[in-house]
């Protein structure tokens, strides 16, 4: 996270995302900064509604039915300014060199092409493979993601699979073009735990084989302690805490990570009530003034309510947006 | 710590007392849907059995855990608990009596109250708060005027911590876990013995699952009520839980105090399901699953045990008689010939063959 600016894989600076609708007008996403590093797993975890998803579809520019009024901010892929691509650059770079798989397996895929179609599908379009040749490698693939049969599965349709293999298809057709980036939004949370553990395994050896970076968004804090090397949390539309994931885990210095922790019931005695976190998260079209955490904060000051706090570094790469971090790290 | 989980640790505080439900070897199957083209060429008819001889005794005011991945069978026991369903084998007692001796339907949902997973769909969205308890009261002729009712009403509310201002909203005006405490105060306004929670926090929020979870324990402590709480996230099982049994292709495998569960488990599957809990721990991390392959097609089973497809522990006599159910130790039974053999200890971490077989994978 320290790498000095222009070599990153991934760098996102003051990235806004706003929706605008007669009823409505709320920025999702409101001044978020990352960077990830070629080969790094980056998570980013949040409750529902916090601006994680709009912030992936962000970086791809896919929005399916309901498009922002405005984005703003840079996101730079390899050096490369996003923002100056046009719709056939964009075209050329999704599924090729980002890729992208999604929370729900079951919905993902064309219901109607065979898996192998469906793998091949970017192979021929990106990489100018012939049909033979692309679909050589889409059976090597299947079996890379630990379909057994694939010589013989990538002729079934998707129906035909469980929901743990239809996600390993999911991530065969991202990882086809051996892109340079995966980005992951919540591609466990519908599974089964024993199954979560075998996709996010396969994920790491992945991302080990192929040297890919990954940006993996998810709910769940112990998906990120075991998978990734940096993360950042949000909430509200805004990073509160960012750095290595060891010491965001260990050592939190934002009030809403502690409280995301200590609400865990695996760090709660058997016995002993939970400790959960009091209210609800803001509504985005009317977010409280200042720290958007302050009316659910147990450390929140005065100041707090007037005072948009800035990301102090707490340690080495570690940052934390509350005007107390220093106390609380 | 109730005197259950300690009777059942082998330390008998009090004589046990008949259990207030228990299940019977229960089965249950569903014929699985043909399409056309089946019944013309007369392809034969395929059951999923969905319970395969499951046995469990609720103590009052205890609190039993049921843990198991999709398509274990522990909705369906939820549902055949509750009376929503009926087992094609097997009985359902209540006190030791068999469940429909002598009570309407309607008493028998006064005794077991169910509360759903998804309380955006388990809730009437035409209904306000108020019109929906308010039915629960009148339907079971509860309170006797409209004024008793609506005062009922009120504390029920606020049972679940809602403020009784918000009984004229509808649904969809309330968050996630606004609308799971007005499923569990549903659930309540019978005033049931045992309360059958199927997932109840599984569609919130961490810092909402805690507010729930909370809730239900001090809900516990006040009414005295027993659960079945049925989840997937065995953290939260095992917060919650005097005692824990874990279903694997529908039967119990395993069934032991909560704390023993988790310190000495003896089934190659709950092995498994508690090494894949993602631990909020980065210096413990793995790049080997803890459990290879695919939950078989519950159609077609594997011969003998059914784990014997998965099991990093297999022998040939696994794949050639189907395990039961024994105790290993007081309260503490495990599905598995191989464990029963062994004694459930030899499977511990420490100093054990199987394991360094495991890690070695």
């Amino acid at each position: 996270m320290n790498a000095a600016a222009g070599s990153s894989q991934l760098e996102v600076e003051d990235l806004r995302v706003r929706f605008t609708t007669p009823a409505l007008d709320l920025t999702a996403v409101d001044g978020v900064s990352f960077r990830i590093e070629a080969g790094e797993v980056f998570g980013l975890v949040g409750e529902s509604g916090c601006g994680k998803t709009v912030t992936c579809r962000a970086l791809i520019r896919l929005f399916g039915g309901s498009p922002p009024s405005a984005i703003g901010g840079t996101v730079r892929f390899a050096g490369r300014d996003l923002a100056t691509l046009d719709e056939r650059a964009w075209s050329a770079l999704r599924g090729s060199e980002i890729s992208m798989i999604f929370q729900d397996p079951m919905t993902s895929l064309n219901p109607t092409m065979r898996v192998g179609t469906q793998i091949a599908e970017g192979l021929q379009r990106h990489r100018g493979l012939t049909a033979r040749e692309a679909r050589a490698a889409a059976i090597e693939m299947l079996a890379a993601v630990g379909v057994p049969a694939a010589e013989r599965r990538h002729l079934d349709y998707p129906h035909a699979f469980s929901g743990g293999m239809r996600q390993r298809v999911l991530i065969a057709i991202a990882l086809a073009c051996r892109p340079k980036l995966l980005i992951a939004d919540e591609p466990t949370t519908a599974l089964d735990v024993t199954v979560q553990d075998q996709i996010l395994k396969l994920i790491l050896k992945l991302r080990n084989d192929i040297g890919m970076s990954v940006l993996l968004v998810t709910h769940d804090i112990g998906v990120i302690a075991q998978t990734c090397d940096g993360v950042a949390v949000m909430y509200a539309g805004k990073i509160v805490e960012s750095g290595a994931t060891a010491q965001v885990v260990n050592r939190p210095a934002h009030p809403y990570t502690r409280a995301l922790l200590a609400a865990l019931p695996a760090h709660t005695r058997r016995g002993d009530p939970l400790r959960p976190i009091d209210g609800e998260p803001p509504n985005l079209a009317e977010p409280p003034p200042g720290c958007r955490f302050h009316p659910r904060c147990t450390f929140a000051i005065a100041a707090c309510r007037e005072i948009v706090p800035a990301p102090i570094e707490v340690e080495a790469g570690h940052r934390s947006a509350c005007l107390r971090a220093g106390e609380i790290g | 710590m109730s005197t259950v989980a300690s009777a059942l640790r082998g330390a008998p505080a009090s004589p046990p007392a008949a259990p207030l439900l228990s299940a019977h070897g229960l089965g249950r199957r569903f014929e699985v849907a043909r399409g056309a083209g089946a019944l013309l060429t007369r392809r034969p008819r395929r059951f999923l059995q969905a319970l395969r001889d499951v046995s469990l005794e609720l103590a009052p005011g205890e609190t039993l855990g049921i843990v198991g991945e999709s398509g274990c069978g522990k909705s369906t026991l939820a549902r055949c608990l509750s009376g929503l369903d009926r087992p094609d084998e097997g009985s359902i007692r209540w006190q030791g009596r068999p469940m429909a001796t002598g009570s309407t339907p309607l008493q028998r949902a006064r005794r077991v109250q169910m509360v759903f997973q998804d309380p955006y769909a388990s809730l009437n969205p035409r209904m306000s708060l108020a019109q929906t308890l308010d039915e629960v009261l009148q339907v079971h002729a509860l309170a006797a005027t409209r004024g008793e009712r609506a005062d009922r009403v009120d504390e029920l509310l606020l049972t679940v911590g809602l403020a009784p201002r918000l009984k004229h909203h509808l649904p969809h005006a309330l968050s996630g876990g606004q609308r799971q405490r007005i499923s569990i105060a549903r659930a309540l306004a019978v005033g049931p013995q045992v309360l059958i929670a199927d997932e109840p926090v599984s569609a919130l929020d961490a810092s909402i699952q805690a507010q729930i979870i909370n809730l239900l324990e001090e809900l516990r402590e006040r009414l005295k009520i027993a659960f079945v709480f049925i989840s997937h996230d065995l953290n939260v099982v095992r917060h919650i839980s005097d005692r824990i049994a874990v279903m694997y292709l529908g039967q119990v495998v395993e069934s032991a105090a909560t704390e023993a569960l988790f310190e000495h488990p003896a089934h190659p599957y709950t092995r498994a399901l508690l090494a894949a809990i993602p631990q909020t721990d980065p210096s413990r991390r793995s790049l080997v699953p803890a459990l290879a392959g695919e939950l078989p097609d519950p159609t077609a089973p594997p011969a003998g045990c059914s784990f014997s497809s998965r099991c990093p522990w297999v022998v040939q006599a696994c794949r050639a008689h189907e395990p039961a159910l024994l105790e290993q130790a007081p309260g503490h039974a495990v599905r598995c010939s191989n464990a029963a053999a062994r004694r459930a200890r030899t499977l511990d971490p420490i100093a054990s063959q199987g394991e360094s077989r495991v890690s070695a994978r």
